[in-house]
């Protein structure tokens, strides 16, 4: 660690080289390109000095560890020797005496270490008087890691890197001397551990003793693989990622964390192992109309029926839902689409079609998207699934501080003397962030988690607050009546920047901790004492998710989390700012490009005449002054017959929107509806035509991440059969319904976007690479873009950031006899959203293969229901079945359920009850009633 | 029987006791005066690992995974990291032992001087493998690297009584001393 600024001279080789104190000969000597050989060290970890392989001569009269000595004034130093290359050599020799003929590394990447130091010293096969064989067993039982226990040379990378860089904490030593290895928890088989299969640990592995296992082709140094760099298709976090692919065979082989400002090399579970959903043979390769036979339309699969399920799996069974189909052309597909969503159009008004786009669409794709919308169907009718995910933390950020976007980077967590975490399962569902949170914890941030679930990053917190189900507001008001009362709060900073602030005395003065502790269930003491910490830190950053949004109150209780910003004066520094982590690799940028019934790309207002009349002029035809329907509006104008056309583009509703049963009427009811995805989902039961698309790997376009962080996705795969890119099937459409749209490629789209979009400008292809940008970005040649926002006023009309006190409300639908518990859905760490994809990647299918939901150990005994066994889940709106799982981190008289499982899908069971100003269903809360199966 | 055989020395604070409660609640009633004073001694808590550790296998007799849980709850470890630590001393048990623990040292001293015949004569008295415990429940012989009297081997520890100079031919009365 660097410890100071004084400067330390020394000479390496010779060569003189000054360096800030602290810094190790291992690092001084890299800033002379001098390379020193290491097997235990890696410049990314705390370096222990274990392998001794980078031993130096300091002039002592032993050598010393380059990885672990400082640097000392007046040090000369010398790097290679003979008497230091003896040293080595016999190093490796011993290392290599009891090491296994085959190492795995080297057959799948040839890059083991070790190996590669015995070939720099010449050393041929093992010395015949060391002892053979460690006999140290191997361990096959996790799906995606191969352990060999006998290739490890307990060099503690692996431990470092599940402590250090992923925080784990899952792997340990056991035993001592000859007989000692690698450890997982308590000495169990990796894959029954609390592993979490990120592959860190394979990563910095130097040996063959934790290698990645193959997912669908053969991983073998002797298989020429190309390499792509791009990023990870999962969430919002927007990992970097080098394929390797192997071309003869058209498959991604395997995965590698590649070096960027946003995840530092690291990967979890979906993005190092879940890649190979698109080679899955349920992919669409030709464009499908629906049979004649198959009118009126309805659902075809048992599962979207609501029927038992003639297989067992999670999968679309295509023997159900592909005889209602034929194959055609794209020629009749493109224009049977066009024509009849012309028809709708100008039998009925524009404003009876709808597009649903999505956040796994690049921007381009979702800017082309709601260009075709606005501009060919002549409607505002355009939203996607932002809408069910962060729509109120967006309204309530759009009100107060003027800009929807994150105020920091999530790696600044860092800076921060105290960090809150609530309403975010950051460890499932962010993970890679979740790591620079979990590190900053053990490094001195105060971490606060507040949360109804004990999710594991509360097991981090220094202070974790569970309250009840929905009572964050009153929490959050009660924080602020004691920072006031206490006078915690920066006045200075609320003169200069904010307005309101009266309005929000008056308020929270009635919410005293006491109040508070009523309705939270967490104890006035508690709550003053995190009010304390927050309000007394230097600089504080608040990461929020679903849990917060998807409720009714959504917007209020986002509002409550800017007002402590703005109290506390956390905004625009470093290790301070409001982070809604997004959920889907491009929530930010789907939004950012338009996807929104209300703005146009770059949240321009459809209402303001100014921006309508920029938009007009870019697209040359008249456009609709009136914002259009949010996705559960829409749904409800299907139902009522005031929506008749739709066109998805890689939205699956079904799964997705709240109580599916209306969802089925809905979509059953529209007179035309056009998909299209990359595979059948759910809602294409619903289609008159199906259109083959591109996935994540086919195509080249770039993804925002919740950073603001503008990246590249580049071409991995080649598309299947006939699927073609997205961009191209909108165009196809736009052209064929009159208004003639056409581009060269995707970086085309993105400067027609970028021209449009202030807060993009500047941004191009060539300057993205290779690790994207931050935006707004105004000096894209020399910087990475902005990673603060307003630190100086907000972009509101009085340049101030508002205080918009609320008052807590509880939620739409609360428990009672009948329906005596709590449910609240969200995801798990190996699934993604509707399952479409990771229920068709190998690796993760193979972790959880089934739907679950999960309750607290004693209401499972006060039930005499086993774990494992078969529960029913009853509420209003329908009833599942699935397996229960104890879960202590779940509080009495809650249930929790992933919603990624379409045989038990827990949006048959959600309220679709909005959020009046976000539009956003109310997914974390609604009463259900449990009975065994 | 050989001079010496005789025990030399018992431990002040037992951490293998004759009577095992595999079952006894861990750190309540005066465990947890001994633990709060344990803590008291060091500056953070992951330094108590050791003491806790040894005080966990006096209550139940050995370390069991759901002590080493326990134990990483309380110090905010990792039970990777406490297991890891537990599995480096041969003092603590990480497998139930009978009622009486015989741990016999088989480091190079003792070594030569026969420890490996007393092994294979208490075996063979036991009639139980290493690390396995006999089936009347009494006996568990284990081998360990040093037991601090390389002066007098073979060197034996029995539960927390020492045994110096034992001798293969020493393994009858030891086992029958005990009853």
């Amino acid at each position: 660690m660097i410890t100071g600024t004084r400067t330390i001279s020394l000479e390496i080789d010779g060569r003189p080289v000054t360096v800030p104190e602290g810094t190790t000969l291992y690092d001084a000597a890299r800033q002379l390109d001098v390379e020193i050989p290491v097997l235990c060290h890696d410049p990314r970890m705390r370096p222990v000095g274990v392998c001794r392989m980078c031993v130096v001569d300091v002039g002592e009269r032993v050598l010393a560890a380059a990885c672990v000595r400082k640097a000392a004034d007046g040090m000369s130093v010398i790097t290679r020797s003979d008497k230091i290359e003896r040293c080595r050599k016999t190093l490796t020799e011993l290392l290599l005496s009891d090491y296994p003929e085959g190492s795995a590394r080297e057959q799948k990447s040839a890059d083991d270490l070790l190996l590669q130091l015995a070939r720099d010293y010449g050393i041929e096969g093992r010395a015949p008087s060391l002892p053979r064989g460690n006999g140290r067993p191997q361990d096959d039982s996790s799906p995606v890691i191969a352990v060999d226990h006998s290739a490890c040379i307990l060099c503690d990378r692996c431990i470092r890197g599940c402590d250090e860089i992923q925080h784990n904490d899952v792997i340990g030593r056991t035993g001592k001397g000859y007989g000692s290895r690698i450890s997982f928890d308590l000495d169990n088989p990796m894959g029954e551990s609390t592993c979490v299969a990120c592959g860190e640990c394979a990563a910095v592995c130097p040996t063959g003793a934790l290698t990645v296992k193959p997912i669908t082709v053969p991983i073998e140094a002797d298989r020429p693989l190309e390499t792509v760099d791009s990023v990870c298709p999962y969430c919002g976090v927007g990992c970097a990622i080098t394929y390797h692919v192997d071309r003869e065979k058209n498959a991604v082989a395997r995965a590698e964390g590649r070096d960027s400002p946003a995840s530092e090399s690291r990967l979890c579970v979906k993005g190092r192992f879940g890649f190979d959903y698109a080679k899955h043979p349920q992919r669409l390769t030709t464009p499908l109309i629906r049979r004649d036979d198959y009118y009126p339309k309805g659902p075809l699969s048992s599962d979207v029926k609501g029927e038992r399920r003639k297989k067992p799996g999670g999968l679309v069974d295509y023997d159900e839902v592909m005889p209602a189909f034929r194959e055609a052309t794209w020629e009749e597909a493109l224009d049977l689409a066009a024509s009849r969503l012309k028809a709708i159009r100008d039998e009925f008004g524009p404003s009876t079609l709808a597009g649903f786009g999505s956040a796994k669409c690049s921007n381009e794709e979702a800017y082309l998207f709601q260009k075709l919308v606005r501009a060919v169907f002549g409607t505002n009718n355009i939203d996607h699934c932002t809408r069910l995910c962060h729509a109120s933390s967006v309204a309530a950020l759009l009100e107060t501080i003027g800009s929807g976007a994150v105020t920091n980077v999530f790696s600044d967590v860092r800076n921060a003397d105290v960090a809150i975490v609530t309403g975010s399962n950051t460890t499932e569902n962010h993970p890679v962030a979740a790591t620079f949170i979990k590190d900053a914890a053990s490094k001195g941030t105060t971490l606060i988690v507040i949360d109804s679930r004990e999710t594991g990053i509360a097991r981090h917190a220094h202070h974790f607050l569970q309250i009840e189900p929905g009572s964050d507001v009153a929490l959050y008001n009660a924080m602020m009546h004691v920072m006031i009362e206490e006078d915690l709060i920066k006045h200075d900073y609320i003169a200069r920047y904010t307005e309101g602030f009266e309005e929000l005395k008056g308020l929270v003065a009635r919410y005293t901790p006491e109040v508070a502790a009523k309705i939270c269930g967490v104890s006035a003491d508690k709550i003053a004492e995190v009010a304390r910490i927050f309000g007394k830190a230097n600089a504080a950053i608040i990461y929020w998710g679903m849990g917060i949004s998807q409720h009714t109150h959504g917007t209020d209780n986002a509002r409550c989390l800017i007002s402590l910003a703005l109290l506390s004066g956390n905004i625009g520094r470093p290790g301070t700012g409001l982070h809604p982590l997004r959920g889907q690799n491009n929530v930010q940028g789907a939004s950012d490009a338009g996807l929104i019934p209300m703005v146009y790309p770059d949240y321009q207002n459809v209402a303001s005449e100014e921006a309508r009349q920029k938009f007009e002029e870019a697209w040359g035809v008249p456009l609709d002054p009136n914002p259009g329907l949010t996705v559960v509006e829409i749904i409800g104008g299907a139902l009522d017959g005031s929506i008749k056309g739709m066109y998805m583009m890689g939205e699956n509703p079904f799964l997705s929107d709240p109580n599916v049963n209306k969802v089925r009427k809905a979509l059953a009811s529209l007179e035309f509806l056009c998909v299209q995805d990359i595979f059948l989902t759910e809602t294409a039961e619903f289609a008159d035509v199906i259109l083959p698309a591109t996935s994540f790997f086919e195509k080249t376009g770039t993804y925002t991440n919740s950073d603001r962080r503008v990246q590249v996705g580049q071409v991995t795969l080649e598309a299947p059969g006939e699927a073609r890119l997205d961009w191209e099937i909108v165009c196809e459409i736009a052209t064929r319904m009159g208004y003639p749209m056409s581009y060269d490629s995707a970086s085309a789209i993105f400067e027609e976007f970028t021209s449009l979009a202030p807060s993009y400008s500047g941004l191009d292809y060539d300057n993205l690479k290779p690790t994207g940008k931050l935006w707004p970005c105004p000096d894209p040649e020399t910087s990475d873009g902005v990673q603060l926002l307003f630190g100086d006023g907000f972009p509101t009309s009085s340049g101030r950031g508002k205080f918009v006190p609320v008052d807590y409300q509880p939620a739409a639908e609360l428990p009672d006899d009948e329906y005596p518990f709590v449910l609240n859905t969200g995801r798990m760490l190996e699934h993604w959203h509707t399952g479409t994809m990771t229920r068709r990647a190998k690796a993760l299918h193979a972790i959880e293969p089934e739907a679950v939901c999960q309750m607290n150990p004693q209401d499972l005994q006060a039930m005499g229901l086993e774990p494992g066994t078969l529960v029913t889940l009853t509420t209003r709106r329908g009833t599942i079945t699935l397996k229960v799982r104890s879960a202590p981190s779940v509080a009495r008289g809650n249930v929790f359920m992933p919603f990624h499982f379409r045989e038990a899908s827990a949006n048959i069971l959600t309220n679709d009850v909005l959020d009046p100003h976000g539009k956003i269903p109310e997914y974390k809360f609604c009463a259900v009633k449990v009975e065994k199966a | 029987m050989s001079d010496g055989l005789h025990p030399a020395v018992v431990s002040a604070q037992p951490s293998q006791r004759d009577e095992k409660n595999p079952d006894a609640p861990l750190f309540e009633g005066e465990y947890q005066d001994r633990l709060e004073k344990i803590l008291s001694r060091y500056p953070f808590k992951r330094a108590a690992l050791l003491p806790v550790l040894n005080m966990a296998q006096q209550v139940r007799g050995w370390i069991s995974p759901d002590t080493i849980k326990r134990v990483a709850e309380i110090l905010e470890l990792s039970p990777a990291y406490v297991r890891s630590v537990a599995s480096f001393y041969t003092m603590f048990q990480l497998r139930p032992a009978g009622k009486y623990l015989i741990q016999v040292c088989t480091g190079i001293g003792c070594d030569l001087c026969g420890a490996e015949d007393v092994v294979e004569g208490l075996l063979k008295a036991t009639g139980t493998r290493i690390g396995e415990t006999s089936a009347d429940g009494k006996y568990t012989v284990v081998e360990v690297e040093c037991l601090a009297g390389c002066g007098f081997p073979t060197m034996v520890q029995i539960n927390d009584r020492m045994y110096e100079n034992v001798k293969a031919e020493d393994v009858e009365g030891l086992l029958k001393e005990l009853d």
